[in-house]
């Protein structure tokens, strides 16, 4: 618990920071500023990052691959490809809630997919296997779907929400997405003993007791939770489930069950810093936008995976 | 204790073992040998439950160390071996402590088992079963990869354990090891139990059963210590 007390302390002051900045103006009072843009933006990208982060971390622990991450799973394409349903039929426009809630079902229905396609009695290998194939599928009928695209400006809209982003969020998408992340977040968090003998493979973590398929499931399941309610309100953010437990290894060991909650709560950080990094750009750099979110973990993602190449290089 | 009744098992079509009738008991030290696929560590499986149709015993009561045991991640060696906790749910340091210096790796505690030498993280990995302190425990090839004195160390601490009333069925290709330290010799082949007895006694079936021509004269330096 000690360790987890400079994160904490982190978070705190990055949401304050987060609270703070970002453009105001536009003739808006305040309180208006401050709790229908910032506070929601702020509570989607801790829930959101918080959510990848542990969901990242209990992937990596369950199929034994510091490479797994939520998209991996093909969960965050399913959600994803929803999400462009309910766009692509008007649903979106003509009720917001509309687009999380169709992200979800996309994301729940992959879930089962995966489960299904993976066997009665997964093993890692089988849910990777399983994992690519939906990832597929899914990518498939997203690009299926974008190019049916009605007209120019949906399709532009259509991209813009893939590249991933927290902004323009209301608190009613805030309650629509934390009770999925926190629950899958709860799954995730109490496999820590499975995990950990799971480092020392299938056979002998069942020999201590550890009922192996089911906690393969079970990560599944929190990752479809927690992952897929994250790419349903935040779109195509990604990297973060994959930096995150990477970049604690060196400094909370590479025990699964230990990188859990200090996942969580970096990745809560890192997202939230990343968000306050893009309205950052706005002001300092000569755009017109802001970049999207998920642009700005992917320019983060692509070097440290180079760092870590070298690192296993070496 | 832990015994198997006419146990068949069949894998992949493939007849593993076949009407094997097994038992080990507290007090001596159990040497399982004979040729590759002969079965050895298919029984062994079978003993802990990991096998289709078998049935899994207590996790407290019996721990399993298998062939080439390793781990996927950069733990601690003390890490690991506190992993042999986890059927009891608890993180008693006592018993982790107590693994680490009866394996003699107390000093590497601390090290990544990734940086230690083939022996040491075999012993590391040993410890993790002792830390579970079980009744029984099978073990698949504990001495494979460590040097001599290193194998003859770990062989003194398993017959000492297992004299210390705890049972240990141990799965050796070195039948020079099996007959300096084991109690019991049991000889495997294709998939059947050939001999089972005192070491010496069961000697001139292991060495047919490897396929090998000698008698007791060919193994002046390996009678019992």
């Amino acid at each position: 618990m000690t360790r987890t007390g400079p994160m904490i302390a982190l978070l705190a002051s990055l949401t304050i920071l987060s609270l703070l900045l970002g453009p105001a103006g536009f003739g808006l009072p305040l309180p208006v500023i401050l709790w229908q843009l910032r506070l929601p933006r702020t509570l989607l990208a801790l829930l959101v990052g918080g959510g990848l982060g542990v969901s990242g971390a209990a992937l990596q622990g369950a199929l034994r691959n510091p490479l797994a991450d939520p998209g991996l799973l093909g969960i965050s394409g399913a959600a994803a490809f929803g999400a462009v349903i309910a766009f692509y039929w008007g649903l979106a426009a003509a009720f917001s809630p509309a687009l999380p809630l169709a992200g979800l079902l996309g994301a729940g229905l992959g879930a089962a997919a995966l489960l299904i396609f993976a066997g009665r009695a997964p093993t890692g290998p089988a849910l990777i296997l399983a994992g690519i194939g939906l990832s597929a599928a899914a990518a498939a009928l997203l690009a299926f779907a974008l190019a049916l695209a009605p007209n120019p400006y949906a399709l532009a809209e259509l991209t813009f929400w893939l590249l991933g982003g927290v902004a323009d969020r209301t608190l009613s998408d805030c309650a629509l997405a934390a009770p999925p992340i926190l629950l899958g977040a709860a799954i995730l968090l109490r496999l820590g003993p499975g995990l950990d003998a799971l480092t020392l493979g299938e056979e002998t973590a069942a020999t201590l007791g550890i009922p192996v398929s089911s906690t393969l499931r079970r990560a599944a399941l929190g990752t479809a939770l927690a992952a897929g309610a994250a790419a349903a309100t935040a779109g195509g953010v990604g990297f973060v489930g994959l930096i995150v437990p990477n970049l604690l290894r060196s400094r909370h060991g590479e025990r699964p069950g230990a990188l859990l909650l200090p996942s969580l709560l970096a990745g809560a950080a890192l997202l939230l810093a990343a968000d306050i990094l893009v309205r950052l750009a706005v002001l300092i750099l000569p755009l017109n936008a802001e970049p999207p979110l998920g642009v700005l973990t992917a320019l983060l993602g692509a070097p440290f995976l180079i760092v870590i190449a070298r690192r296993l290089g070496r | 204790m832990i015994s198997a009744a006419n146990l068949s098992i069949r894998l992949d079509g493939r007849t593993i073992l076949s009407g094997v009738d097994f038992s080990a008991g507290p007090g001596a030290l159990t040497a399982l040998a004979g040729p590759n696929g002969a079965g050895k560590s298919t029984l062994l499986k079978a003993l802990c439950g990991i096998l289709p149709g078998t049935i899994r015993p207590d996790p407290r009561r019996v721990a399993y160390l298998p062939q080439g045991a390793h781990a996927v991640w950069g733990l601690s060696v003390e890490e690991i071996v506190a992993l042999g906790r986890i059927p009891h749910g608890d993180r008693a340091r006592a018993p982790v402590a107590r693994a680490l210096a009866l394996c003699g790796i107390a000093e590497f505690a601390a090290t990544r088992i990734d940086r230690l030498s083939g022996g040491e993280a075999r012993r590391a990995m040993l410890a993790r079963v002792f830390a579970t302190e079980p009744e029984t425990m099978l073990l698949d090839e504990p001495t494979a990869d460590l040097d001599p004195a290193a194998a003859f160390q770990i062989m003194r601490l398993l017959r000492e354990t297992a004299r210390a009333g705890r049972t240990i069925v141990v799965v050796l290709h070195a039948l020079d090891l099996a007959l300096r330290y084991a109690d019991r010799l049991v000889v495997m082949d294709r998939g059947r139990i050939v001999a089972d007895g005192a070491p010496l006694a069961a000697l001139p079936a292991a060495a047919s059963a490897f396929g090998l021509r000698f008698g007791r004269d060919d193994f002046p330096h390996l009678l019992p210590d």
